[in-house]
């Protein structure tokens, strides 16, 4: 594609590009840092994480900023204000992901004390990983406007939905086995819900990719794999 | 990326559902224009939606301003100048030679870039132009000319002074006197040549609201330099390069998600 006559033009969409990638970034951080601090009991490593969320909501804020100042200016069309659009969408997106990685990391504080055992951490970082590679994909699909590969992504989400409901029926076991157990498994249940939230959010920004390249909504219905929230709970042991 | 390659040929991608409940006021069909040996407009077929806005936008020298005033023969006033092919208007074809052009010039209006009042009375502007066609009695007459200015959104403006000189009215006034001039002859097409290009902005809003009032009387045709003005105004869009119609589309469209590569870069900018 040509560039525009207006030069300063390519350089506001640029900018804005350039500021969704770094958001992107620090959101993977985020995540990786978060898990980390609750593998580690880091309560120092948590507390940065929550002190580096207001870098990303910052961030946030800055892209709208200048997504409202492009359009005002450059009235942009088609393809052009497709893009600007799905930058905000991107960075509401991914300020949501930083505020879950964030709530993550609180919960690292609230844990102490207590000590979950290595099976349902080792069950988070596996969920975790997993989102992290979903969310690193779907921001290359953005990045490159590869729409196989922002498909891949949203299809691939039934992945972690179905670690979820696995991690989640777990903790039930443990919560039911012994009542001291139910406060870690409690935390533990949030964190993993919180980076199946991720997940979604992942999913989101693929759908976002459709519509910046195709010019219309994904409006197939997504391939779900979460049942935790219809499926009858065995009350058994 | 789904935007299809730059192959010449007239795209006319509308869907069908689009235009399911309209009637084609002006059918072009394969029209070609020729400035003495060069050819202007090259095999141009377009439909012209009653009651609809339909814009033509394109880069200097495209044929947008040709392929307007074919629509109403202006092209007869100049030598070495002809057209090929089929207007059809209400299924009659225009071009045909025993067309009478001064009837199908009131029945097809124009508006220019510049605005043009003849050196009379705001009163006798409007009146010059009825009485070429019709014989009313004088109070009809002021009946008419209160009709045209009101529909031209300049009756509270002017009414206290119909007998002063057209001339002395701003640009803007002056513009939608053009216009009131134009529908006094009862119009069923009316052409705007950029209409807005020499005014205010404040003027060129009143103007686009006009258009959009007129069209529920009128179908429109505008030829505009300004794509916004283009997206805001009309619901047709017809996108021309080097005296072809690339791609035709209801403006949504168009301006959202166009088909040809050539049109994507001309409304974003990236031409030339």
């Amino acid at each position: 594609m040509p560039d525009h006559t207006a030069k300063a033009f390519d350089a506001d969409l640029q900018e804005i590009a350039r500021k969704v990638a770094e958001m992107g970034g620090l959101a993977e951080k985020e995540i990786a840092d978060a898990v980390d601090a609750l593998a580690k009991r880091d309560t120092d490593l948590a507390q940065r994480v929550i002190t580096a969320d207001l870098t990303t909501d910052q961030l946030q804020r800055d892209i709208e900023e200048k997504a409202i100042l492009t359009i005002a200016r450059r009235q942009p069309m088609a393809i052009d204000l497709r893009e600007i659009v799905a930058a905000l969408r991107l960075a509401s997106d991914l300020e949501r992901i930083g505020d879950l990685a964030k709530n993550i990391a609180k919960r690292v504080v609230a844990l102490n004390g207590d000590f979950p055992p290595q099976k349902l951490i080792r069950g988070v970082e596996h969920i975790s990983d997993l989102v992290l590679e979903q969310l690193k994909d779907v921001l290359d699909a953005y990045a490159q406007r590869d729409l196989d590969k922002a498909m891949m992504v949203w299809k691939g989400d039934d992945r972690v939905d179905a670690m979820y409901t696995s991690l989640f029926r777990e903790m039930l076991t443990y919560m039911m086995e012994d009542p001291r157990n139910i406060t870690f498994c409690t935390h533990l249940l949030f964190c993993a819900k919180n980076i199946e939230r991720m997940g979604d959010h992942a999913t989101n920004i693929a759908e976002t990719v459709y519509y910046m390249v195709q010019g219309r909504t994904l409006t197939d219905e997504r391939p779900k794999g979460d049942t935790t929230n219809i499926a009858p709970v065995a009350m058994s042991s | 990326m789904n935007v299809a390659p730059s192959v010449p040929t007239v795209t006319v991608t509308h869907a069908p559902t689009d235009t399911a409940n309209l009637t084609e006021k002006v059918s072009i069909k394969n029209l070609e224009f020729f400035y003495g040996e060069s050819k202007a407009l090259k095999s141009v077929s377009l439909p012209l939606y009653r009651n609809k806005v339909t814009a033509f936008i394109g880069p200097s020298g495209c044929g947008k301003s040709t392929l307007l005033r074919v629509l109403n023969r202006m092209y007869d006033l100049y030598p070495n100048q002809h057209a090929e092919g089929e207007v059809l208007f209400d299924g009659e074809n225009i071009l045909a030679p025993k067309q009478d052009v001064n009837l199908l010039r009131a029945r097809i209006g124009m508006v220019f870039q510049k605005p043009t009042p003849f050196p009379m009375t705001i009163y006798e502007n409007i009146a010059f132009g009825i009485r070429l066609y019709e014989k009313l009695s004088r109070s009809a007459l002021d009946e008419r000319v209160e009709q045209a200015l009101t529909r031209s959104a300049l009756w509270s403006e002017v009414k206290d002074k119909l007998n002063a000189n057209g001339m002395s009215l701003s640009g803007g006034q002056q513009q939608r006197l053009c216009i009131a001039r134009t529908v006094a002859v009862s119009p069923e097409v009316i052409l705007f040549d950029e209409p807005c290009s020499a005014l205010d902005p404040i003027s060129t809003a009143k103007i686009e609201e006009l258009i959009d009032e007129l069209k529920s009387l009128y179908t429109i045709v505008i030829v505009t330099h300004n794509m916004q003005q283009a997206a805001r105004v009309s619901d047709f869009t017809a996108f021309m390069y080097l005296g072809e119609v690339v791609e035709f589309d209801t403006t949504t469209k168009m301006f959202t998600t166009p088909r040809d590569r050539r049109t994507q870069d001309y409304i974003t900018g990236r031409f030339g």
